[in-house]
């Protein structure tokens, strides 16, 4: 090859590598995001069922219970608007409790969200990114309420 | 008086590298004196730094509440490392650290490069003072590590448990070694575009700083996926979390660099190439940087409510960034073009492994973004994970590690041998073990499956640059790449194998109860409290057992009270086949506990294959320093001939 079509190569080479890339990307970024809702959302039935997406409130007050196996448990996230029922196997994570945020990754399913994850929240002071403005919308809210 | 100290040390040294960049001016007019006086200058701002970054540790080894910094992030009860490395846990501390590494490394160009031509050096010490100056700017302006507090307040707030680990000690330091190694690469490369000395001899010094960057970000990755496995408590060994990617993204780049930067060294080809890759190798480091310290991950409004810092990043990313993008498009075009090469050989092949790098580093690099980019223009939250990068960039990175295998066959220039013939071996036992896992698993996954037979065929078309010639007499480099290769084949089997076949199981437990899982028999013995120096805790021991013999783990849940926080400590046991990994959650009102036990055969192969990767670098950088050694009286001959 001489040097100049080997330049010429190289250069669509790297083109098309970038091309490529970001094809492929695009392909992939279609249907495997996972979208955030608020239980308002899902009310309002922008989630599609079976679809991955995570679900992120506040876990309401007395709604947490523990089915017999001792794994498995059923709780409410609410936004305020409105509440969304989720159930969840396995370990809760760090201070996940009522009446705090939390997120949730999983899918609905027959209008209840099935949990694979609960996000960890590595201390007090810590929002999962998606909750930090509900959080302060809820406590504006209530402050009103008020 | 101490935090003062560094601050005024901080001061001069930003002073030393304005005075440095601008003497760069005067030194292309070739003037030996100020090219002398450059290299000074860079030296003791590198001191400088250090001294600065040497005040800091002390004020938390101290815990001198006085200053701003060690009353949020320190406490007076926390055990003495944890002090110290709390230092660089936070966000002005790290920056301080990664300032210090990159006018320190600064100081090392100008005392030891003399590999390369005078003029692309003395360029080179310009942009890397370019560079230190806004980081600089950024420490001073917008992040003041150390600021003092008024009055001192009596204790510190604490620092996130889940850092006081001995990985914290060192996990951040490597990652940012190798980041702002990289800088250097970035440096010579913008000086050789700007004096268009861009030949073999660049390459040959850039390449230890390069080899030497890749090592630390191989090992600084390895060790935080090993350290998320055993402290985050969920048994997983990399999350596609956006702050993994931002050490993820430099190391792509960096890999590709490393092995173009051969084709340059020794043929003196793929010059541009070369280059690009150089600025978007670190490029790709303040992308991390900036990902990380910025704050835009926790939100993209957080980021626009608070936007000093992230803004500041933002503003240096885009000036360095476009800088040298700008630099490449103008000089990049003029540089000649080496030794050609056919469309079959060695070149080809490592252009390859570039390209399909590139590719894998723009999938990372747009889903990592994507979010943010959504988020800004319309306002709607989504979240990328694994189930796109691993649907996206899994068979790719199989299809890689596939060509690894084949590539070092290959002969510069024009293929000669008969490659295919050589890899009739390695293709066979790729085959037998597609059968064995047909017939032994027949159930699992088709990436997983994959996995298996492509590093098998790996590991052995791996050695073969070995066979075949006295391995004792191959050059450390190639036994360097080698062992790299084969580390890749490991680390493969490792994911494939925890990918397949790793049991989980989750159950409430009564004291005195057994589960199983995989092999085992787990049998919960007790549940004690315990505590440590600043933390309370719930400890159980299992007992656990298959066949005979019992191991006991005794995983725990923390808590702390500086700030009030809970962690699982896994327990976990290593076995020459696998680790069981354990980790107790809650009580039950019924009285028995939460266990989460899973068996993982083989996970340990991954962080062992990332050990070997790095040791393979390891060994190149000892072969390539062996042989300048040897060659070291020619080099200082050379060295004395550019000053006389």
């Amino acid at each position: 090859m001489k040097p100049k079509n080997q330049r010429l190569v190289l250069v669509s080479a790297a083109l098309f590598a970038v091309l490529v890339a970001v094809l492929l990307a695009m392909w992939g970024l279609r249907d495997r995001a996972a979208y955030f809702y608020t239980p308002a959302d899902v009310a309002a039935g922008k989630a599609v069922p079976g679809q991955a997406m995570r679900l992120g409130g506040m876990v309401e007050k007395g709604s947490i219970h523990r089915e017999p196996d001792g794994v498995t448990i059923r709780f409410v996230v609410t936004d305020g608007k409105a509440e969304t029922p989720v159930v969840y196997r396995g370990i809760v994570p760090d201070l996940f409790r009522e009446g705090s945020g939390a997120v949730a990754e999983g899918r609905m399913r027959e209008g209840r969200f099935i949990a694979d994850t609960i996000l960890a929240k590595h201390d007090e002071r810590y929002m999962p990114p998606e909750l930090g403005n509900l959080a302060a919308e809820h406590k504006a809210g209530k402050t009103l309420e008020k | 008086m101490i935090a003062e100290a560094g601050l005024a040390a901080l001061w001069l040294a930003a002073g030393l590298a304005a005075f440095q960049f601008l003497l760069m001016f005067l030194a292309l007019r070739s003037d030996v004196e100020v090219t002398r006086a450059m290299r000074a200058i860079a030296i003791v701002q590198g001191a400088l730094t250090l001294l600065a970054f040497a005040m800091l540790l002390l004020v938390f080894a101290r815990s001198d509440m006085s200053v701003e910094l060690v009353f949020a992030n320190s406490h007076s009860a926390k055990p003495f490392i944890y002090k110290v490395a709390g230092a660089w846990g936070n966000h002005e501390g790290s920056m301080l650290m990664w300032v210090t590494i990159l006018a320190v490394a600064g100081a090392f160009v100008a005392s030891f490069s003399h590999r390369t031509g005078e003029r692309t050096l003395i360029a080179g010490l310009g942009s890397q003072a370019v560079l230190a100056l806004g980081f600089y700017a950024f420490l001073l302006i917008a992040s003041n590590p150390f600021a003092r507090l008024f009055p001192a307040p009596p204790d510190g707030q604490g620092l996130n448990p889940l850092l006081q680990d001995p990985g914290l000690a060192f996990h951040p330091p490597t990652l940012y070694l190798g980041y702002v190694g990289l800088s250097v690469a970035f440096s010579l490369a913008v000086g050789a575009l700007l004096t268009g000395e861009v030949d073999s001899r660049l390459a040959r010094a850039m390449r230890p700083w390069v080899l030497g960057a890749w090592i630390l970000l191989t090992l600084g990755i390895t060790a935080g996926s090993y350290w998320a496995y055993y402290e985050l408590g969920w048994g997983g060994y990399w999350f596609w979390d956006p702050v993994e990617n931002a050490s993820l993204m430099p190391w792509l780049a960096a890999t590709a660099l490393l092995h173009s930067i051969n084709v340059l060294a020794a043929r003196g080809a793929l010059k541009a190439w070369t280059m690009m890759l150089a600025v978007i190798a670190f490029s790709m480091s303040m992308v991390g940087t900036f990902l990380v310290r910025s704050g835009i991950l926790t939100s993209v409004h957080a980021f626009a409510i608070d936007p000093e810092r992230g803004t500041f990043l933002l503003a240096l990313l885009a000036i360095y960034v476009g800088a040298a993008f700008i630099l490449f498009a103008v000089r990049g075009a003029t540089l000649k073009e080496g030794a050609p090469f056919e469309l079959v050989s060695r070149e080809s092949g490592l252009v390859v492994n570039n390209l399909i790098l590139s590719v894998i580093l723009g999938i990372v690099f747009l889903g990592t973004l994507y979010p943010l980019f959504v988020e800004a223009i319309s306002g709607e939250k989504l979240s990328v994970g694994a189930p796109y990068f691993n649907a996206v960039a899994g068979p790719l990175a199989l299809v890689l590690a596939v060509l690894v295998g084949i590539g070092p066959l290959l002969s510069w220039r024009r293929e000669r041998r008969p490659v295919l013939k050589l890899l009739r071996i390695p293709a066979l036992i790729a085959a037998t073990a597609l059968a064995i896992t047909i017939i032994l698993a027949p159930d699992i996954g088709i990436l997983p499956r994959l996995g298996f037979v492509v590093a098998a065929f790996l590991a052995a078309a791996g050695i073969l640059p070995l066979v075949r010639r006295n391995p004792f007499r191959a050059p450390l480099a190639t036994w360097g790449m080698v062992v790299a290769h084969f580390g890749i084949a490991v680390a493969l089997a490792g994911m494939a194998a925890n990918a397949a076949f790793t049991s989980e199981r989750l159950a409430i437990a009564k004291t005195g109860e057994r589960l199983n899982v995989g092999p085992w028999l787990v049998q919960l013995h007790d549940v004690t409290p315990t505590a440590g120096k600043n933390w309370t805790a719930i400890e159980a021991e299992l007992h656990a057992s298959r066949g005979s013999g019992v191991f006991i783990l005794k995983p725990q849940t923390r808590y702390f009270s500086d700030p009030p926080t809970e962690t699982n400590e896994a327990a976990i046991e290593t076995f020459w086949n696998g680790q069981l990994y354990t980790v107790v959650g809650k009580s039950d009102p019924s009285g028995g506990w939460q266990l989460r036990l899973w068996w993982k055969p083989f996970v340990t192969l991954i962080w062992a294959g990332g050990a070997l990767i790095a040791l393979g670098g390891a060994l190149a950088m000892l072969g390539r320093l062996w042989r300048l050694r040897r060659r070291g009286p020619s080099n200082a001959e050379w060295r004395k001939k550019s000053y006389a």
